[in-house]
């Protein structure tokens, strides 16, 4: 049940002086959604790519079903048992929407008719269409498709959704909790927090190379609060020395913290300054990636 | 019948699921005997974690409202009026719990949330009595 499908220790792409990806741990569970969050440049793709055996780490190791990703044979291995979707959806232009998939099909002996005519079907793509010709949200839904009816036990999408219209964001997500019904692993990176809220259960956010959170969804949004605080007079504190306080911005009487787990014993501790107001915020992941980049900003030192 | 949860309301979505479920069997919609949706049909008709359904089954059936038959399905149990006294304890320890800890997070004290909840007590009391 706990086995792990993808895991890194180290995990490190250096180029030249900039650190692309610095020491990256990873463990994401069989069987999970797993959403990868980070700003333009977090090192998302790069961390995908050595996952891929298309990019060589610098230091580190990694593995995806047991195989080892720095290894040519077994990077083979791994080619063939994940499903990738590349962030360019790069495509051969000269053909059709219908040879491409005539074309792909062979490749792959688990091919899935039915996904495909379902696919093809939410997303009415025009079989006859030259892919040369396709608008950005379509040429995502025809790498999807070729990626998805490959019928992989592990799905690596790389901003699968970029291009897509709400209408069909919303197929392709139920296509994955599809997808993860049947039992597969799904890691996707995305800056649309929402969907990634909306179907993930398992969260790893990166900031400029370095993991910034690595845990399940519910526990995230159980661990993460804001407390409000009001007092009478300008209180005197030190938040940052309690256990558990991220950040915390003071405006005259009121305080606000930012908060990782340890909650009430923060608040324990300040009640002894008499507070005249305590609010517990619960916060969306969105609010949770930004406080949390906000917080690491802040007090990097 | 169900519809999907809303995601930034800080309640968690498998408790807002769970509720949606409890509701409809309570009010007979689902009737006793009658099967659940399977989870993946759940799943992607919320658009939810398929393992967020699961769970939400996982506990209706500890609470003795469902029944996963494996292989088969979940059914509305029989007797779901029978739910344990257990499960009504733990159901309403959740529920104080929140109420308390809301109106303490509004600056209510200890003490006055305990004189309300005396007062309405008592007051339930004699209600019950004057019956």
């Amino acid at each position: 049940m706990n086995e792990f499908v993808i895991t890194t220790k180290g995990l490190t792409k250096r180029y030249g002086d900039f650190c692309a990806v610095d020491k990256l741990d990873l463990n994401i569970p069989r069987g999970t959604i797993c959403g990868f969050l980070g700003q333009n440049g977090a090192g998302k793709s790069t961390t995908i790519k050595m996952l891929l055996g298309m990019v060589k780490p610098s230091s580190g190791t990694g593995e995806i079903l047991g195989l080892d990703i720095g290894d040519e044979n077994q990077s083979v291995e791994i080619r063939k048992r994940v499903a990738y979707v590349a962030e360019d959806k790069r495509l051969y232009d000269y053909m059709t929407v219908g040879q491409i998939i005539k074309f792909t099909r062979p490749f792959f002996a688990e091919w899935n008719y039915s996904m495909e005519e379902r696919l093809l079907d939410e997303f009415r793509l025009p079989t006859s269409r030259k892919i040369k010709s396709l608008s950005k949200g379509m040429r995502t839904q025809l790498a999807l498709i070729v990626g998805l009816c490959r019928n992989a036990e592990i799905i690596i999408l790389d901003e699968p959704s970029e291009g897509l219209d709400p209408v069909n964001n919303e197929k392709l997500l139920k296509v994955l909790v599809g997808l993860a019904a049947d039992g597969k692993t799904i890691f996707f990176s995305s800056h649309h927090v929402f969907e990634v809220e909306q179907i993930a259960e398992h969260i790893i956010m990166l900031h400029n190379g370095k993991l910034l959170d690595n845990r399940p969804l519910d526990q995230l949004k159980a661990n993460y609060k804001l407390i409000k605080l009001l007092f009478d007079d300008v209180p005197n504190l030190n938040p940052l020395e309690l256990k558990g306080v991220k950040s915390y911005v003071q405006v005259d009487r009121s305080v606000t913290l930012f908060t990782d787990n340890n909650e009430e014993q923060i608040i324990d501790r300040l009640k002894i300054n008499n507070p005249s107001s305590i609010e517990v915020i619960n916060l969306n992941l969105r609010d949770i990636f930004l406080e949390s980049l906000k917080a690491i900003e802040n007090y990097a030192a | 019948m169900f519809t999907k949860p809303n995601h930034q309301s800080g309640i968690p979505i498998y408790v807002q699921i769970k509720e949606q479920i409890i509701h409809v069997i309570e009010k007979g919609v689902i009737k006793p005997g009658e099967q659940l949706p399977s989870v993946r049909t759940m799943a992607e008709q919320l658009v939810i974690n398929p393992n967020t359904v699961m769970k939400i089954y996982r506990e209706l059936e500890v609470e003795g409202i469902i029944e996963v038959k494996h292989g088969s399905g979940a059914f509305v149990k029989t007797k779901h009026s029978g739910k344990s006294k257990a499960a009504l304890v733990k159901q309403g320890t959740v529920v104080v719990q929140k109420t308390v800890q809301n109106l303490l997070n509004k600056g209510l004290s200890v003490d006055e949330i305990r004189r309300i909840v005396q007062a309405e007590l008592q007051n339930q009391g004699e209600i019950l009595i004057n019956l």
